[in-house]
C-alpha cells in the first residue's frame, strides 16, 4: 500500500472539495488559453477597422458586436486577456518580491530596522492606493511596463505587513529554537524554516492581489493612463464605450463582464487556497 | 538583572543530573546558556565559562558553536506540539539533523533516521507523516529521536514531560533513560518533579532564584536534604501515607522577583530557620559532607531533614 502523503497532495484533495475554487480554476485556465493563443483564437485582428460595420450589435459574424471603429469586440476581449493577465502577474510579482523582502527583514531583525521599514510602509498606506497609482504612472508615462510598476508598488505595503506578521509569529515558535539547538545557521533558518511556513498566506494574498491588480489596470486604463490605443485593454474598452452606453450597451457590458468574471474567479481560487493550504486543518 | 548567578556545576560523562526548582528559578536559562542560545538582546551572558569536553563554549566562534549544537549537545524541548517543523515529515527532520552534522547522505541518512524512529518505537510506515498527524506523546518521541540522532555527549531535556499526560510521561521518561544508557550520553534533566529525578538521575541540583542551593548525589540528598528550601520541596510532595484530609505543607510566600533580590540569602524571607546572619549575607556553596554541597549558613542537622 503506497500512499502519497505530500503536502501538495492534501492541498489538492482539500481544494477539490471546494467547487467554487475549481470553477475559478477552470475560468482562469480558459483565460490563460485565450491569452496564449490569442492570435489563433481571435476571429479578427484586434486593430482592423471596418467602417461599414460601426457599432453593430452582436450577430453571427461578430459574436459580441463591433465597436465605434468597426473592430470586433470578441477579438479585442481575447487580446485584452493577454494584457490583463500579464499586468496582473507581473505587478503582483513586483509587489510580492519587494513586499516579502521588506517584511521578512523587518520581522526577522526587529528593533530599529523594523521600525524604519514599517513606518515607511505606513506612510505609503496613508496615500489612497488609486491616487498613488495615478501619480506613479503619470510620472513614469503611460505604457505596459510602467503600468505594471505603478500597480505593483501600490500593493507592496500589504505584502510587507503580511510577511512581517507571519515571520513574527513563526519566529517565536519553539521549533525555530529547536532548529537553532540543532545547529542550523540563521540563513538556513530563514530560508528553510521561516519562508516555507509563511508561504501559505503569501500564496493566498498573491492570488487575491492579481484580481486587484487587474482591477487597478482597468481603472488606470479607463482614466487613460494605462495601455494606449489601439491595443485593447478591458478598462480602456470600457472607457471608450462610455459615450455609447445608451445606444450600444453591449459595448460596455462585455468588457465589464470580462473584468468581473476574471476577478470573481481569482477571488474564488484565493479563498479556496486559503482553506486548502492550512496544514493544521484536518482532511 | 541577573537571572542566573554563581552557578557552578559538573556533569560527568554518562551521568544524569536533575535540575529542580520552581518556575522562574533559571533552569531553562541555564540550559540555553549551555547551548549559547540566549536571545541577545534582551539577554546576555556577562561572565563565566562553560567547559565542554575540554573547550570553553563561551569562547567559540558562531560556526564552532553551530557544530556543537545538535551534534555534541542536543536538546529536547518542553512542548512537543510546537517544537517540530510543521511542514516537514518526521523522517526528513531527522535526516536534516543527520545531514547537518555527519557525512551521511541520501539513503544512508534515511536508513539511520528509520533506525532512530524504530528506537523510539515509531513504526517505519509512519515515517513519512507530518507532525500534526501524531499525538503529543509520539511527537515527543520524535523530538527525542531527533535529539539523539547524532549520539550527542550531552542531552538536555527541558521539562520533557510537562506537556504530556501522566501515563505518557512515564513512557517518555522510561525511553529517555533506556536510550541514555544505550548511547552513553550525559543527561541534564530540567523538571519540577522530584519523583522523576529520583528514578532517573544520579545527581541532583536544587535551584532557587538563579542559584544552586543544594547539590549532591541522589542518595544523600533524598535521605537527608540540608537546605531548608529542599526540605520544603519534599514536604510539598503529596505522599500515599499522608492522613486523609491532612493538608500538604507549602513553602510560604513567593519566589523573589529577580530584579529585586533580597539582601543576603535569597531564600531568607521565606525560610523557617532564617537567623539575622541570613538576611545579612549569602553563605556560598560549602561541602557539608563529601559530595554534598549546600548554600546555607545553618543547614539542617542530619536527621532533622530526614525523608523516608
Amino acid at each position: 500500500m503506497s500512499k502519497n502523503n505530500s503536502m501538495l497532495h492534501y492541498t489538492l484533495i482539500r481544494l477539490r472539495r471546494n467547487y467554487l475554487a475549481i470553477l475559478g480554476l477552470f475560468v482562469l485556465l480558459a483565460l490563460i488559453c485565450c491569452a496564449v493563443f490569442a492570435e489563433q483564437l481571435a476571429p479578427y485582428d484586434y486593430a482592423k477597422q471596418d467602417y461599414m460595420m460601426i457599432r453593430k450589435a452582436p450577430s453571427a459574424t461578430h459574436l459580441l458586436g463591433t465597436d465605434e471603429f468597426g473592430r470586433d469586440v470578441l477579438s479585442r476581449l481575447i487580446f485584452g486577456a493577454k494584457i490583463s493577465l500579464q499586468v496582473g502577474l507581473l505587478a503582483v510579482s513586483i509587489s510580492l518580491v519587494l513586499g516579502a523582502t521588506i517584511g521578512a527583514i523587518a520581522g526577522y531583525f526587529g528593533g530599529k530596522t523594523d521600525n524604519i521599514l514599517m513606518r515607511l510602509m505606513d506612510i505609503q498606506m496613508a496615500i489612497p492606493t488609486i491616487l498613488l497609482a495615478i501619480v506613479i504612472s503619470s510620472a513614469l508615462g503611460p505604457g505596459l511596463f510602467n503600468l505594471m510598476i505603478a500597480v505593483g508598488i501600490t500593493s507592496v505595503p500589504r505584502f510587507a505587513r503580511l510577511m512581517r506578521s507571519s515571520v513574527l509569529s513563526i519566529k517565536g515558535q519553539e521549533f525555530i529554537g529547536a532548529a537553532r539547538a540543532m545547529g542550523a545557521s540563521h540563513t538556513r533558518i530563514i530560508l528553510l524554516y521561516i519562508l516555507p511556513n509563511c508561504a501559505a498566506p503569501l500564496i493566498v494574498q498573491s492570488t487575491l492581489s492579481v484580481a486587484n491588480a487587474i482591477l487597478y489596470t482597468a481603472t488606470l486604463s479607463f482614466l487613460g493612463l494605462g495601455i494606449q490605443p489601439p491595443y485593447p485593454e478591458w478598462g480602456g474598452m470600457l472607457s471608450a464605450a462610455r459615450p455609447y452606453i445608451r445606444n450600444s450597451g453591449y459595448l460596455s457590458i462585455f468588457p465589464g463582464l470580462a473584468i468581473m468574471i476574471t476577478i470573481v474567479a481569482l477571488n474564488c481560487i484565493g479563498d479556496g487556497l486559503r482553506d486548502a493550504l492550512d496544514p493544521k486543518q484536518k482532511r | 538583572m541577573h537571572a542566573v548567578n554563581h552557578l557552578n556545576l559538573t556533569l560527568h560523562r554518562g551521568k544524569a543530573l536533575g535540575f529542580v526548582g520552581e518556575t522562574g528559578a533559571g533552569k531553562t536559562t541555564t540550559a540555553l546558556a549551555i547551548l549559547q542560545l540566549i536571545q541577545t538582546p534582551p539577554g546576555k551572558i556577562t561572565g563565566g565559562s562553560i567547559m565542554f569536553e575540554g573547550h570553553d563554549i563561551m569562547k567559540m566562534t558562531e560556526a564552532e558553536k553551530r557544530q556543537i549544537r545538535g551534534d555534541r549537545i542536543s536538546m529536547i524541548f518542553q512542548d512537543p506540539m510546537t517544537s517540530l517543523n510543521p511542514l516537514k515529515t518526521v523522517e526528513d527532520q531527522i535526516v536534516e539533523m543527520i545531514g547537518l552534522h555527519s557525512a551521511m547522505k541520501g539513503e544512508e541518512a534515511r536508513k539511520r533516521a528509520l533506525e532512530m524512529l524504530a528506537l523510539v518505537g515509531i513504526r517505519p510506515e509512519r515515517s513519512k507523516d507530518y507532525p500534526h498527524q501524531f499525538s503529543g506523546g509520539m511527537r515527543q518521541r520524535v523530538g527525542i529521536a531527533i535529539a539523539l540522532a547524532c549520539e550527542p555527549s550531552l542531552l538536555i531535556a527541558d521539562e520533557p514531560t510537562t506537556a504530556l499526560d501522566v501515563t505518557i510521561q512515564a513512557q517518555v521518561m522510561e525511553l529517555i533513560k533506556k536510550l541514555q544508557s544505550v548511547v552513553n550520553t550525559s543527561f541534564l534533566l530540567i523538571t519540577h518533579d522530584l519523583g522523576i529525578v529520583a528514578e532517573i538521575c544520579d545527581d541532583v541540583a536544587i535551584m532557587y532564584a538563579g542559584r544552586i542551593v543544594e547539590y549532591s548525589n541522589i542518595r544523600q540528598l533524598y535521605s537527608h536534604p540540608l537546605h531548608p528550601y529542599t526540605r520544603g520541596l519534599f514536604d510539598a510532595v503529596p505522599r500515599l501515607d499522608t492522613r486523609l484530609g491532612g493538608k500538604l505543607s507549602v513553602i510560604p510566600g513567593l519566589p523573589p522577583d529577580p530584579i529585586d533580590l533580597p539582601k543576603g540569602c535569597a531564600f531568607s524571607p521565606r525560610c523557617p530557620k532564617a537567623r539575622p546572619l541570613c538576611h545579612e549575607r549569602e553563605c556560598g556553596m560549602r561541602e557539608y559532607e563529601p559530595g554534598h554541597f549546600v548554600n546555607c549558613h545553618f543547614p539542617l542537622e542530619l536527621g532533622e531533614g530526614g525523608v523516608q
